[in-house]
């Protein structure tokens, strides 16, 4: 019969799971590791006073040092700030800024005299410096298309840059957006006495963005042909590579108040040395109240005149040492024993919660 | 509703579902809908898909939909991959199942079909050791008596083998008949319920009269049981696939969600309210300053007229830029976490029994943290607090108690004098003792005889009469065969009157081989077979005999007989037939019958069972107690009895520092009025007083139907509470009333009848136990031993939820912090949303900078388990929910908010000027809130190991390589700013300011709450470093159970004079 058959395969089945069972009881014991276990070696810090006192002190001790050399180091900068938007207005003008900027009849032209106050080393950085310009606006800030400027197979890229795309018979600008259309145009030339102090406008953009973002075959087509002119023009055949202004401002400044490196001079400058500076004033920061300036200063290694950090340092610092005073102090007045089974709240209150 | 099974025969009646078993919730087609359908039930996923979708919008978006699309897709993709691997896993086993070979006779021809091929009415052959296809009917056994025996461990748990019969109807078929069999079952429509079947049977001539046949439990075989000790059985189908009992059974539990999650919600919830809020102002205010401001601004070239939404675009974009704030990658992080909890619980090497070889198991792992907040603790006592193991050690019979002096009765000489000089009533009592039962003895090869019983107790008592001499050789479904010092007697079984928890009792008729006289054979509880007593017979002695076995802590039954007369018994027995064949109602006619019978019992002794106390116990209690957690005890034994245990286990604490109220009484008024008195002893007590009251079921029953609110407000103010002659829903009901006033509980049982009470509270421990798995398969976590149920909860219950507290509070923190540096950025963009950082660094800080470190807390430890297990006490703290409450997200919250004022406004600083280039700042702040939260996640971590400091500091060094490597690629926009930033010194400059600034008040002032108003927390990790690790876990566990083990024997010693002023005392003691 099949019967006999079939349980002895059914039998045999089972014969094959026993065994099977009997290893899974065997191995149901977890395996031990330290691991699991949560055993793992550990260390346990605890904020004693000894350990706080001497992490404040000692951050205090290394902090006072490195606030002094770098508020030494700030000072060492020479810088020379000049206000010149509402000086180069004509004294007729005041009351029409916006009128002067726009009439392209007026002539722009502004002498502005400057006096070294302090000995200034080459290379001297040429700064110009805009206040209330909101550079890092949504709108401003994403106006732009990398791919069109690193590639000119890809002039015709021009999404994003809404709303200066393209011109109004279809044409594509390269480079588009507002932030290229509203590239910064004042010039300056600078004179001691009479000698003319050349500024290098060589390498002011970064090395990256000439070499990587800015192709050396994409030149400027379309640009500031439209019926709005923003600021300056480009030369279109100059390749983008090569316009170091522009590369540098479209660098986009993450604060409304900023600084666009102009150029370098590399001559050294005396104490009392009077620089006039001649300069075209014509980008326009009167519709809306912006400062501009021209900023000459030297660099060191911390940077420019920034006595931010150097004075944090020193405050923090003292702070800390103050604090680590103060806590050695309360700890001598009022000590407290740590780990003590009294401050336990079930041993204050015995009856429980 | 009823179906009609046509047994072989596939031409008429209805057709049924084939036997296909379909335990998959997806199929390949709908498994996506689906699938995403149930995932964004979820709020948390409908607004990041809102999210997402406005991101598509690049007018409003700040950053590339990337960052929320990448991480959204993850999600899931990783829920949806492990649903789906559960589901394939599901259908593999399934289909494993269903391509298995099965027999089956059709026409009286036997052939192999795929068991998915079973149809209704088939009639399926089965071998030793096979698993049961689908629900039968039996109709025949390789045995002549007809039975054959099952085990059900796979639907009910239960571990013992089951008898099945056939129906008297297919008694006489023979095993070529049984393949041609033609009739027709008359059977409920398929339900859920595994211990009833209520139907009937009927067989088509020409092999046999036309007459009914009851059916009844007894006679199916049930789906994925297996057939053992039985060479081969067959039956009808009547249930198949998804329709069997099994099939109906299974269900998928409701997800449990913790106190620390619903907490969590909330703060998701207020911190989306905050977000809406600060949308709706920064909104506003952009909208403002565009058109004061913004069109003055000729370069930004604003548009004279937007189009009608416009008012719209800045709101919609800071909602955007806000969105972070609302950290997307909580929920997996936290699950993540709560897989690693269940994780350690699986693998505690402590938690392992080594006597059953079972390991700790947490089959729901998302409920870990609830552990650590537990407040009520319900507590089953047989097989939870005590080891469920029965000795029979006592008995009084003919007013006569043995095993008095020694404590075992089977040692008592006495008795074995009794019994080798035939005393007439020993031997009736043993006799009773060996038949009245159901159960199985199993001869093996060697000859030795084995018990199989449903019930430990009939096991002991089966057993403690073997060891009398009353031996129970054999007994199959209608006779036994006792030997009494070495003389055989043959038994015909007649019929069994069942336990039922509402009868208390059963009983058994037999017919004595020899004189053929009727016997009726009756144990039971006291109170179920006393009033059924022989009026003539005095019952003081039994009374005072159970009395005081029940204060010693045993379980008492009491036995009797009666001879019955013929005529009596053939009527009752047509009426009992009657009974059992009734289609409806069947199990209180029954009990009605069988109500009739037993009347006029002689009480022939009362026997006395001894279940101890579980290893470990009494100290588990103590310390659970002291943890603050209260403890309640459900039973369903006799008050006396659940006294002593309670007093055994350090439950309730003897007189003098404790009192017991007893609420009870004859009428309802009795009862209420027994209630407000205790209730008002509980209100005046002074705390210090250990207050306890004590009830049973009937009492609760009028309570919870008159007076529910009192009931609750003692609920409330009783520690302690011992509850007894609870029936299963009672006990469910208690754990309800409970979390209805808002507790955390946790119920603990082990056998099937604590499966309600287990699934209604916020967590079910079961004990994988001697009652079989059924508790423990229902329950959330398993263990083997009551004790270990101490490690779970202040052990693993803790730390859970320590670390889901600093997990989730830090993930807002981090959250918060970026967000914040966005909204402070906002205000010098001219409020237009520009985002400070790229969308690479802001997937990346949420998806990897962020979340790396915060794992970290999976490994920390507050403190040592030692200490957690010295002062339990300390799991007040996680109880009350101190760790994460709206105050301490405050503090999270507020900490944030300095965070990142402190890196903004440093960065801006610093970075002012001809170094003010978006890339630059946008990389210092990021570097900046790196620093930042590695130092956070340190000063939060209470111990380092390797792992810890791996992560932190590793993250750190693996976000400056990442970032260098992203700067090396000349497409991105922060090409080479990195390199850039790391070359000067400045920058490093500014990252120590920025950690100085932002960490060194936290530092101060945590110093400052730890010396001078330290938590309990603080001034533990402080002891645990002066005093220094003296003793591991292990040593501590022992060296308490010394003591308690000498503490218990006091007890033990003192407890007769312990019991009886504890009740006197009481409000009630008037009974």
């Amino acid at each position: 019969m099949d019967s006999s058959n079939a349980a002895g395969t059914s039998n045999g089945g089972s014969g094959d799971g026993d065994p099977a069972a009997a290893a899974r009881r065997n191995t149901k014991m977890p395996k031990y590791s330290k691991f699991t276990q949560q055993e793992l070696p550990a260390c346990k810090p605890i904020l004693t006073p000894k350990w706080v006192v001497s992490v404040f002190f000692l951050v205090g001790v290394i902090f006072v040092p490195v606030g002094v050399v770098s508020l030494l180091a700030a000072r060492d900068v020479v810088e020379i700030i000049d206000r010149y938007d509402d000086a180069c207005v004509p004294v007729n003008m005041t009351d029409n800024k916006l009128g002067y900027i726009q009439n392209e009849t007026i002539s722009k032209e502004c002498t502005r005299t400057l006096t070294v106050t302090k000995d200034m080393k080459q290379p001297i950085f040429v700064y110009y410096q805009l206040d209330n310009f909101y550079q890092n606006h949504r709108r401003y800030v994403k106006s732009r298309n990398d791919a069109q400027l690193r590639d000119y197979k890809k002039a015709n890229q021009t999404t994003s840059c809404e709303p200066e795309r393209t011109t109004a018979d279809g044409k594509p600008i390269v480079p588009c957006g507002l932030i290229a259309w509203s590239l910064f145009n004042d010039t300056y030339i600078f004179n001691r006495g009479n000698e003319n102090l050349t500024v290098d406008k060589k390498d002011i953009s970064w090395k990256s963005d000439r070499e990587h973002k800015f192709a050396k075959n994409v030149y400027p087509s379309n640009f500031q042909n439209g019926g709005l002119i923003g600021g300056a023009k480009l030369d279109s055949s100059i390749p983008l590579s090569d316009q170091e202004d522009l590369i540098v401002w479209m660098r986009t400044a993450a604060l409304p108040t900023f600084r666009k490196l102009y150029g370098r001079i590399y001559v050294d400058l005396k104490e009392n040395d009077t620089i006039t500076v001649k300069l075209d004033n014509n980008y326009n920061t009167y519709s809306f109240g912006g400062k501009k300036k021209l900023v000459l200063s030297t660099a060191t290694w911390l940077g420019g005149k920034n006595d931010f950090l150097g004075f944090a340092y020193l405050i923090v610092g003292g702070l800390c040492i103050f604090l680590a005073f103060a806590f050695t102090l309360l700890y001598v007045i009022k000590p407290r024993k740590l780990g003590d089974h009294n401050y336990l709240s079930w041993n204050r209150h015995p009856a429980g919660r | 509703m009823k179906r009609f099974v046509y047994v072989n025969d596939e031409s008429c009646g209805e057709s049924y579902c084939d036997n296909r078993v379909s335990n998959t919730k997806y199929t390949l087609w709908n498994f996506l809908p689906k699938n995403l359908l149930e995932q964004f039930r979820r709020f948390m996923n409908q607004y990041f898909l809102l999210i997402a979708c406005l991101q598509l919008w690049s007018r409003i978006t700040p950053v590339s939909p990337v960052t929320t699309w990448g991480p959204l897709a993850i999600i899931f993709i990783v829920s949806a991959s492990k649903e789906a691997w559960d589901d394939y896993n599901r259908y593999l086993s399934d289909k494993k199942a269903n391509e298995r070979k099965v027999w089956v006779v059709k026409d009286g021809i036997r052939g192999q079909i795929k068991a998915q091929e079973i149809h209704v009415g088939n009639i399926v052959w089965l071998h030793e050791n096979d698993e049961i296809p689908c629900d039968l009917v039996l109709i025949g056994t390789s045995d002549p008596q007809g039975i054959c025996y099952v085990e059900t461990a796979a639907l009910d748990g239960e571990t013992d083998l089951k008898t099945r019969i056939i129906p008297s109807i297919c008694a006489n078929l023979s095993s070529d008949q049984l393949g041609k069999v033609k009739g027709v079952l008359e059977c409920p429509n398929p339900d859920n319920d595994i211990r009833r079947f209520d139907a009937n049977m009927r067989l088509f001539p020409p092999i046999i009269d036309n007459e009914k046949c009851p059916l009844a439990i007894n006679n199916t075989l049930l789906q994925s049981c297996y057939l053992r000790y039985t060479e081969w059985a067959c039956g009808v189908a009547i249930y198949t696939g998804n329709e069997t009992k099994s099939g109906m059974s299974r269900g998928t539990a409701e997800p449990k969600l913790t106190a620390a999650d619903s907490m969590i919600d909330k703060l998701t919830v207020a911190i989306f309210v905050f977000q809406i809020v600060v949308v709706l102002v920064l909104g506003f205010a952009g909208n403002i300053w565009k058109d004061s401001n913004g069109r003055k601004h000729w370069y930004l070239m604003y548009p004279a007229e937007g189009p009608w939404y416009d008012f719209l675009v800045i709101p919609l974009r800071f909602e955007l830029l806000c969105s972070i704030m609302i950290p997307i990658s909580i929920k997996v992080t936290l699950d993540l976490a709560k897989g690693v909890y269940a994780k350690f619980i699986d693998c505690d090497e402590q938690m392992f029994d080594r006597e059953t070889s079972t390991p700790a198991h947490s089959a729901n792992t998302a409920i870990s943290e609830d552990l650590g907040q537990v407040e009520y603790i319900l507590s089953d006592k047989t097989g939870t607090l005590t080891e469920n193991i029965m000795i029979f050690r006592r008995c009084c019979i003919n007013n006569t108690q043995y095993g008095d002096d020694s404590g075992d009765a089977l040692k008592d000489t006495r008795l074995l004098n009794a019994v080798s000089s035939n005393e007439p009533d020993v031997v009736k009592f043993l006799m009773v003792m060996a038949l009245c039962n159901t159960v199985v003895p199993i001869k093996s090869n060697d000859g030795a005889i084995s018990y199989k019983a449903q019930s430990q107790d009939e096991e002991a008592l089966v057993n403690a009469a073997s060891n009398l001499n009353m031996v129970l050789t054999s007994k199959d479904s209608s006779s036994a065969e006792i030997c009494f010092n070495s003389s055989k007697f043959q038994y015909e079984l007649l019929d069994v009157l069942e336990f039922t928890s509402d009868r208390k009792r059963m009983s058994v008729v037999v017919k004595e081989g020899g004189s053929g006289k009727f016997l009726l054979l009756s144990k039971g509880a006291d109170e179920a077979i006393f009033p059924r007593s022989n009026p003539g017979q005095q019952t003081k002695t039994y009374l005072e005999a159970v009395e005081m076995y029940s204060h010693l802590g045993l379980r008492t039954l009491c036995l009797g007989w009666r001879e019955l007369e013929e005529g009596e018994y053939k009527e009752w027995s047509k009426k009992f037939q009657e009974a059992s064949c009734s289609l409806d109602n069947r199990e209180c006619k029954i009990a009605e019958v069988c109500h009739s019978l037993e009347q006029g019992i002689n009480i022939l002794g009362v026997t006395a069972i001894e279940d101890r106390l579980q290893d470990g116990v009494p100290e588990t209690i103590k310390l659970l107690r002291s943890a603050g957690i209260n403890v309640w005890m459900l039973t369903g034994d006799k008050q006396n009895t659940a006294i002593q245990i309670a007093l055994l286990c350090n439950l309730i604490t003897p007189e003098s520092n404790g009192q017991l109220l007893s609420i009870n009484g004859k009428t309802e008024d009795e009862i209420l009025r027994s209630l407000e008195r205790a209730l008002v002893i509980m209100k005046t007590t002074p705390e210090r007083k250990d207050l306890a009251f004590v009830l049973d079921g009937w009492t609760l029953e009028i309570i919870l139907k008159h007076s529910m609110e009192s009931f609750t407000r003692l609920a409330m103010l009783s520690r302690t509470a011992i509850c007894c002659r609870m029936t299963p829903l009672q006990k469910a009901q208690l754990v309800g009333i409970l979390k209805t006033v808002g507790y955390l509980t946790l119920a603990i049982g082990d056998g099937g009848n604590d499966v309600r009470m287990i699934q209604e509270a916020n967590i079910g421990v079961g004990i994988s136990g001697r009652e079989g798995l059924q508790a423990a398969r229902a329950a959330d976590y398993s263990i083997g031993k009551f004790k270990f149920l101490k490690r779970l909860i202040l052990v693993h219950g803790r730390y859970s939820y320590n670390r889901t507290a600093f997990i989730s509070q830090y993930s807002f923190y981090k959250s918060l912090l970026i967000c914040f540096i966005q909204i402070l950025f906002s205000f010098v963009t001219g409020l237009s949303g520009t985002s400070l950082f790229n969308s690479i660094s802001l997937m990346a800080y949420n998806v990897f900078y962020t979340s790396l470190p915060v794992m970290t807390i999976l490994f920390d430890k507050d403190m040592s388990e030692t200490t957690v297990l010295q002062y339990p006490q300390i799991l007040l703290y996680s109880q009350a929910g101190r760790l994460l409450n709206p105050s301490t997200f405050a503090g999270w919250f507020g900490r944030s908010l300095y965070h990142a004022l402190v890196v903004f406004l440093i960065t801006v600083h610093t970075n002012a000027y001809e170094q003010s280039n978006m890339e630059e700042i946008s990389m210092v702040a990021l570097s900046g809130c790196i620093w930042l939260q590695a130092f956070v996640v340190t000063l939060d971590t209470n111990s380092f190991t390797y792992l810890q400091v791996i992560l932190i500091w590793g993250n750190f060094v693996a976000f400056y390589i990442i970032n260098l490597i992203l700067s090396s690629v000349p497409t991105l926009q922060m090409y080479t700013v990195m390199w850039r930033l790391c070359s000067q010194p400045s920058y490093w400059i500014t990252m120590a300011l920025i950690v100085t600034i932002g960490m060194g008040p936290v530092l101060a002032l945590r110093y400052l709450r730890n010396v001078y108003r330290p938590s309990a927390i603080d001034v533990l990790q402080q002891i645990e470093q002066t005093n220094g690790p003296t003793q591991t876990s292990r040593n501590v566990e022992s060296a308490t159970r010394i003591y308690l083990d000498q503490l218990l024997t006091d007890l033990r010693r003192n407890k007769g004079s312990i019991h009886q002023p504890l009740l006197s005392d009481s409000v009630a003691s008037i009974r």
